[in-house]
């Protein structure tokens, strides 16, 4: 265990290039400079923290930091979300419970629309690279990030998929998550958009029982509408619910098994594909 | 549970400006909507903490309660949840607090304080 934070080798994430089979690990908590290089430049007052050595007064021994915890994150997704926006990339963040049809709608998002984008996906998952050999055989480069105990994606992990996905210039990066509807939520990857996918075999009030997730998304798919007669879910008061908690969220319903409702999903795509495009440098 | 993650990045945010010296408080500002369980910070902090220089610190917690101004009528209100609506009905507004996940201090133990000052 790394003595000065305490946090532990255990936590390491993977990650698996699936064209190459090449594997390597990210440092946990790469963002603790500590793990990067020595104490005699970590503190050197060039970088990021310089301001806060300023605040001490003189007797108290206090130090008044403000810092964001979540700050090296935030940092990390915006360098990110400038990577994409060079090489006018789409970058989604696909969000959902375990099970709500996350690597089933994007498998047949590339079959079906492998002629009009060009797809590269980053697939994230506690274990196993079941998900990227799914992504693999429907067409698309993918590399898989295993976050070991992590329960989400963080900002330098998609980085660093990123270094083996080399995805190309106007390209439809699809990030899709670890299964979680709360952590996701606080951890910026540098996404152009996050697009939250419910489906009707769950409950249609959990927009307000996971409400930083609905909040936060701009798309909510719902999935599975070929089930309706089936469950109890009741879609009108799901899109109410939704609505409620993020009255400008876009709403797509459909099945990713049937084909049904995914031409309005496909046309979102293309559309937001087209003005990162035409927004680069504008 | 990503307060483990988060007060790991906590513990390693003060370790990192601590140079070594050993820490005797630590203070949070955590807002009520933060989507972040004050208790499971203090849970995991005693935890995380043990063998850095911040091992037997305080933990302070002040909660930044969420406050929004509507975007319809302009009016400033507090909310118990994330999509609270204005009292006036509107539900689009912009967030002024109640979001922050910040460390905003620590203090350097008593033994320290006194070298520090040379």
């Amino acid at each position: 265990m790394c003595t000065t934070c305490g946090c532990s080798d255990g936590a390491k994430a993977t990650v698996i290039n699936l064209e190459t089979g090449k594997k390597s690990d990210i440092e946990a908590h790469q963002d603790h400079n500590h793990h990067d290089h020595g104490h005699d430049h970590s503190h050197d007052h060039d970088h990021s923290h310089d301001h806060s050595h300023d605040h001490v007064h003189a007797g108290g021994g206090t130090l008044t930091l403000e810092q964001a915890v979540l700050q090296k994150n935030d940092e990390l997704a915006a360098r990110n979300r400038a990577w994409f926006a060079g090489r006018e990339i789409l970058a989604l963040n696909l969000v959902s419970s375990p099970g709500a049809g996350k690597t089933t709608l994007l498998e047949r998002t590339i079959v079906d629309r492998k002629d009009a984008e060009s797809f590269f996906v980053v697939e994230g998952d506690q274990a196993t690279a079941n998900d990227g050999e799914r992504i693999k055989a429907a067409g698309a480069p993918v590399v898989q990030v295993n976050t070991g105990t992590g329960c989400h994606l963080e900002a330098d992990m998609v980085a660093r998929g990123l270094q083996e996905l080399k995805p190309g210039i106007g390209s439809v990066v699809m990030i899709e998550n670890v299964g979680n509807l709360v952590c996701p939520a606080l951890f910026d990857l540098g996404e152009q958009a996050k697009v939250v996918i419910l489906s009707v075999t769950e409950g249609d009030d959990k927009p307000v029982k996971y409400p930083h997730m609905f909040q936060s998304a701009e798309i909510m798919i719902l999935n599975k509408i070929d089930l309706l007669e089936h469950v109890d879910f009741d879609v009108e008061k799901c899109i109410e619910n939704a609505k409620a908690v993020n009255p400008s969220i876009t709403v797509f319903q459909l099945s990713a098994r049937t084909g049904e409702g995914l031409d309005a999903w496909y046309q979102w795509v293309a559309d937001a594909r087209r003005s990162v495009k035409e927004s680069a440098f504008a | 549970m990503h307060e483990l993650g988060i007060t790991q990045n906590i513990v390693a945010i003060v370790a990192d400006h601590a140079l070594g010296k050993p820490v005797s408080r630590v203070t949070l500002e955590i807002g009520q909507l933060a989507g972040v369980m004050s208790d499971a910070i203090r849970f995991c902090f005693d935890v995380v903490a043990k063998g850095t220089v911040v091992e037997g610190a305080t933990l302070e917690i002040r909660e930044v309660p969420a406050r929004a101004r509507c975007s319809d009528c302009g009016v400033e209100f507090t909310q118990q949840t994330l999509y609270q609506p204005c009292p006036c009905g509107a539900r689009n507004f912009e967030r002024l607090s109640g979001e922050e996940l910040n460390v905003k201090e620590f203090e350097f133990a008593e033994t320290i304080q006194q070298t520090a000052a040379v």
